[in-house]
């Protein structure tokens, strides 16, 4: 077996962030590689740039030993390099054909004969055993099919390399093996398969062999056959880094939040959580750990009274004063929820999309959940004034004026003015999501301090983090979630950053609360 | 494959200066051009054209007021419309939220001048033309809330109805007659009363006042406050709490209604009648005034006074070189072609390919 | 009563063929995710060019010949009607401009361009008429045509314009759907992004069916003076208000061409219900009970509207990208 593909010192930089540094890869011919990382480790990057989505900083592709310029998806397709990404790019009223025959050349593909496209495109689902009316609208295909049909529009363009970034994500266990027959088929047709992924068990499943990428850097490559999931678990997480977070015990800790047989499913109506319980407890920091896009997101907003839930699902709160009745979340919107008194913060994954007005400066911002009390039909913009400049001194917000629409700051300065917010509103729950995502260490350990000093308030804190160092060393109690499911409840100070991570790429069944 | 020559890149924000300059060369080449059409046509020196201008649109005291009730027109309608935008609920009904709500005016006019008292008369005018311009906008926000129904075209359509009804009811009520002429003739009931010589000069105190009015609704009141949200990201309206389908009603309402204000000040102050041209165009127009303005009042009444300038100067030209008024239309599109098109270099940069430094 | 039925149709077609230029033009345009508020002025500028250049042609030309004459004035029409498409693709396209404001801001400029320069034309007269080009562009092209009767009157009665139209809109509709540049622009419109990741140049495909979409639409200004209002260029608003109904049309005809044939018969057939529907059925009417009556395509207009965003049928949608401009942010 050559080497089919070989990138050499590739280096990727996205301002002051750098995607790849020097990674050296090889892929050879007819072999199923897995690519795999912890989010944000480069990996689609890095693949990106083999189809000409990106273009690399510095290093060199070569194809078939010729160094080659990939500028644009057209010539990775003359390559033989096609990508199926993780958001499709499909034209959702076109059938599968038209789709496959969009943006052909004459010169390459003959005179247009959608007739002929269907022919070619239903040998080569024959061939490989894919499953696909040819003439069903996209907007009527499920997930799995819109996949398979994007599979088939690479093949039929003559892709001798398939990169497919997370192909199983959105399928069921049925059809992630189904997919994988068809995967084994194209490499007995010499294909060679590219599976960018974070799912330990079907690597060792599926691939060859395994390529692990950690923060932007090559670590390393190892057969299948030699691997274990926890030796590939201990090559993607690292050694353990100590941070050195402040950690006190927990206080005073009670019940805030019960939730139990939380379902939610998409548009489509696949399972985004699937009947999960567990409890939020003030006084003590509650980490949830999973893959990004493992339910995380509709976890947080279903508490907050902005998702749709199944029948069934149950989110009580329980406001701790004697005599008080415990209450249902579920059916509450954010409006009645604050109307009850509850007072939930909430520092949601898109900042400027949800959390804040991108528009408005740190002093419109401030009233987005308060700008209705009082009577007056006009603002108070008194309060939100000094509260403004208030969190401007206190996290060293810094914005030429509290007037300056907040979508000029820098992404640090926007997380701060959105905590500063939400901790302001005096919180006996603060939920955030991927609080330090983006921001430099200063900012990040500004933001742990926080957390820490709202948990000795007897505040119920959760914590939905990426990076398992910061989960470990800042939450009391970490949440495993993996396929919308819980996999595992740990004790963060008892537990080892292997354990999380088999638990997030692997569920191995019902866990209960003890 | 090479790198293109020009690559653009958004802009994170432009310095105030820069903003107010490149609007400026804008306006400045577009009066360039204006003055290259109008030497072509009249083979004038374009200087002296634009003092003939200047002296038609501020000759006097009468033509500066007429120039006034004209601004204020596309004005009132900019001011009706801000809030929508705002939302980012795409408005293009004025024109038939104004007409209907003119020809309520000019009903209640006709069928109960005689019954009841002035103040009367003038609430019950006040009130029709509110609800009616109020009810315009109403049905397609409630269409977008419930099936989000594409509201451009659907209050576009709604403008042909309105000018329909305006068309039946000037018909009905001039019977035999060949046109409909001043209502009430003889007498006057529901007529603007003059003020300081003029009843148009209601008009544009009320404008004004409304100019005032909105921009505080929009900067300082709560419902503005909920408009700003909801047209920058229903997600963060969501979050927030606010009712997006009773945002979007309400201000629809208020747009509606405002449009109808705008018709009762335009039959009752200034025409004293009502035709399918009440509104003349004015409703398009002010969507422009409105957009360009970035839903501001104030740079509202500033922009509605460049293209007053523009077509009070063209009417000016048009009568003492024998041309017609239409030139006016011609110099108003050629600005707003330069206007639209320089706000690009204020949100964009453009960066010319350099030396290719890749190894 | 047959007769005021012929006599409808005899109306409702030609009037049908305005709007059918000008709503095809307009499906080009929206089919590439461009909605062109600018189809009035278009169809002004159009409607201008084409008279004026036959205006002067038969004027100037000692002996005009009719093909000259037809062939002048649609080159001039598509000119004119082209570069509106062309300013309208500048500032939306290249310079993101908005497109709402911007097609208005069109349309502002063509009815004062066409309406100044017509005027300057007329110089004082109240009309002024292009003989020949009417002539040529009235001329019933099929011979046998008065001979054969009820069908033959009403169905191949008309100039060659009216069949151009059909046969336009028949062309076009087999273009969007079974080549491979209508399979692209269809995508440029629905969705962008994927058409530009596919090789597809949105751009180009942009500008090309804005501007040949802006000459459609100007055809049907130019078929309005030259051949319906019997050459004559009046200074009225009539255009506006037909270019705003091809913008209804094209809602009507959920954006398909070959449903803009019978559309525009039918959106006719409306228009001219006051004057013919009370004769068949012997009402009498008052005159404004007529002006109710025009509103009827407008208010089907809507109900089409409502229906589409009822049913949700993803096929009878605006493109999904109407309305938006594309930047591809820095890959």
């Amino acid at each position: 077996m050559g080497n089919a593909i070989e990138i050499k010192n590739v280096t990727k930089t996205f301002g002051k962030t750098i995607a790849n540094k020097n990674v050296t890869l090889n892929i050879h011919e007819g072999e199923i590689l897995s690519l795999l990382g912890e989010n944000g480790s480069g990996k689609t990057t890095l693949m990106n740039m083999l189809s000409g989505i990106y273009f690399p900083d510095s290093g060199a592709i070569f194809v078939g030993g010729k160094q080659v310029e990939i500028r644009s998806p057209k010539d990775a397709y003359e390559l033989g390099i096609g990508m199926v990404h993780q958001h499709f790019k499909l034209v959702d009223v076109f059938n599968a054909v038209e789709n496959i025959a969009l943006g052909f050349d004459t010169k390459r593909f003959g005179s247009f004969n959608l007739k002929r496209v269907k022919a070619r495109a239903e040998e080569i689902c024959k061939k490989y055993g894919f499953d696909l009316n040819m003439d069903q609208k996209v907007y009527e295909m499920s997930v799995s099919q819109k996949q398979t049909l994007e599979i088939v529009k690479v093949l039929y363009r003559g892709a001798d390399f398939l990169i497919l970034d997370e192909p199983t994500a959105v399928l069921t266990p049925q059809e992630t093996e189904k997919l994988f027959a068809v995967i084994r088929n194209m490499k007995s047709d010499g294909k060679s398969v590219i599976i960018i992924t974070h799912k330990l068990k079907e690597v060792l499943e599926i691939s060859d062999r395994v390529a692990i990428l950690r923060k932007g850097e090559f670590v390393g490559d190892i057969a299948t056959k030699d691997a274990t999931e926890s030796s590939l678990t201990e090559m993607m997480m690292g050694e353990k880094v100590e941070l050195n977070i402040e950690r006190s015990l927990p206080v005073n800790t009670m019940t805030r939040i019960e939730i139990n047989n939380l379902s939610v499913t998409d548009r489509e109506g696949v399972k985004i959580l699937d009947n999960i319980s567990f409890k939020i407890k003030s006084g003590e920091i509650l980490g949830i750990a999973g893959i990004s896009g493992n339910g995380q997101k509709e976890l947080l907003e279903s508490i907050a009274g902005l998702q749709k839930t199944k029948p069934g699902s149950s989110i009580k709160f329980f406001a701790g004063n004697e005599g008080e009745q415990e209450m249902q979340l579920i059916g509450m919107t954010p409006r009645m929820i604050r109307d009850a008194g509850i007072h939930l913060a909430f520092v949601p994954e898109d900042r400027l999309g949800m959390g804040l007005v991108g528009s408005m400066g740190m002093d419109g911002n401030m009233m987005l959940k308060t700008y209705d009390s009082g009577r007056s039909f006009v603002t108070d913009r008194k309060l939100p004034r000094i509260q403004a400049e208030r969190i401007r001194k206190r996290l060293g917000v810094v914005t030429p004026s509290l007037s300056t629409p907040v979508s000029r700051l820098s992404g640090g300065n926007v997380q701060k003015v959105l905590v500063g917010r939400e901790l302001a509103s005096n919180p006996t729950v603060l939920m955030t999501a991927y609080a330090v995502r983006g921001l430099d260490i200063n900012t990040s350990y500004t933001i742990y301090k926080l957390l820490n000093e709202e948990k000795q308030k007897g505040v119920a804190v959760v914590y939905v983090g990426e990076e398992l160092d910061v989960l470990l060393e800042l939450c009391d109690r970490i949440v495993v979630l993996c396929g919308g499911k819980v996999s595992g409840i740990l004790d963060a100070r008892n537990t080892t950053k292997e354990e999380v991570g088999l638990l997030m790429t692997s569920y191995r069944g019902e866990v209960q609360e003890q | 494959m090479k790198e293109p020559l020009i690559r653009i890149v958004k802009r994170d924000m432009s310095p105030i200066p820069h903003k107010i300059l490149v609007r400026a060369i804008a306006i400045i080449l577009a009066l360039v051009v204006d003055a290259l059409f109008i030497y072509f046509v009249t083979g004038l020196n374009p200087f002296s054209v634009y003092v003939v201008m200047f002296n038609g649109t501020f000759g006097n005291q009468m033509r500066i007021l007429w120039a006034l009730r004209d601004m204020v027109t596309l004005l009132g309608i900019g001011i009706a419309l801000a809030p929508a935008f705002k939302m980012k609920f795409w408005n293009i009904g004025a024109e038939g939220q104004v007409l209907i709500g003119g020809l309520a005016t000019a009903l209640v006019m006709t069928y109960c001048g005689n019954t009841f008292s002035t103040p009367v008369l003038f609430i019950l005018m006040v009130a029709s033309a509110i609800i009616a311009g109020g009810v315009w906008g109403l049905i397609p926000a409630i269409f977008k809330s419930k099936w989000g129904t594409n509201e451009t075209l659907f209050t576009l359509m709604m403008n042909y109805i309105a000018i329909s009804f305006t068309s039946a009811a000037t018909n009905y009520m001039r019977g035999q007659a060949s046109s409909l002429g001043k209502l009430n003739m003889g007498t006057k009931a529901g007529w603007m009363p003059k003020v300081f010589g003029q009843a148009f000069n209601v008009n544009i105190i009320v404008v004004f006042a409304l100019m005032v009015v909105m921009f505080i609704y929009l900067t300082y009141s709560k419902h503005g406050y909920e408009i700003t949200v909801v047209g920058e990201s229903e997600n963060t309206a969501l979050y927030a709490g606010i009712n997006v389908t009773k945002v979007r009603i309400r201000t629809m309402i208020i747009s509606g209604a405002i449009c109808g204000l705008v018709g009762f000040l335009l039959v009752s102050g200034r025409d004293q009648t009502i035709s399918t041209n009440t509104a003349g165009g004015n409703g398009f127009t002010a969507i422009i005034v409105a957009w360009l303005a970035k839903f501001n009042p104030f740079y509202m009444a500033l922009i509605a006074a460049l293209l007053t300038f523009l077509s009070k100067g063209a009417a000016e030209i048009a009568s003492t070189y024998a041309l017609n008024d239409f030139a006016a239309d011609i110099l108003t599109g050629i600005i707003l072609f330069f206007i639209l098109g320089s706000e690009f270099f204020i949100n964009y940069k453009l960066i010319f390919r350099h030396k290719e430094v890749r190894g | 009563m047959i007769e005021s039925l012929i006599a409808w149709i005899l109306r409702a077609i030609p009037f049908g063929t305005i709007i059918m230029y000008g709503a095809m033009g307009e499906i080009l345009t929206e089919k590439s995710g461009n909605l062109n508020l600018g189809v009035p002025g278009i169809m002004y500028l159009g409607g201008f060019a084409g008279f004026a250049s036959s205006y002067y042609y038969e004027k100037l030309v000692p002996d005009p010949n009719g093909a000259v004459c037809v062939t002048l004035a649609i080159v001039c029409c598509l000119a004119a009607s082209m570069l509106g498409g062309l300013i309208y693709s500048f500032l939306t396209i290249t310079l993101r401009a908005n497109q709402n404001v911007t097609g208005l801001a069109l349309t502002i400029f063509g009815k004062g361009f066409a309406n100044f320069f017509g005027a300057y034309i007329l110089n004082g007269q109240s009309y002024t008429a292009a003989p020949l080009a009417n002539s040529m562009f009235a001329h019933k092209i099929f011979p046998f045509a008065d001979k054969a009767g009820v069908l033959g009157k009403t169905v191949f009665g008309y100039g060659f314009m009216v069949y151009a139209a059909i046969i336009m809109a028949i062309v076009m509709g087999i273009i969007l759907s079974k080549t491979r540049v209508g399979l692209n622009l269809r995508a440029v419109g629905e969705n962008p992004a994927t058409a530009d990741a596919d090789a597809v140049s949105v751009n180009k495909y942009k500008y090309l069916a804005t501007c040949i979409g802006a000459g459609i639409s100007g055809l049907g200004g130019m078929y309005y003076v030259l051949d319906y209002n019997q050459g004559i260029w009046a200074t009225t608003g009539q255009i506006e208000a037909l270019g705003w109904l091809a913008v209804a049309l094209v809602i009507f005809t959920t954006w398909k061409p070959v449903n803009a044939i019978w559309g525009a018969y039918l959106f006719g057939m409306f228009y001219w219900l006051y004057q013919f529907l009370p004769d068949i059925m012997g009402w009498k009417v008052a005159s404004y009970v007529t002006d109710l009556i025009q509103m009827v395509p407008y208010v089907v207009t809507i109900i089409v509207l409502i229906v589409v965003s009822l049913r949700k049928k993803k096929e009878n949608q605006p493109p999904e990208s109407l309305g938006l401009s594309y930047f591809r942010e820095d890959r």
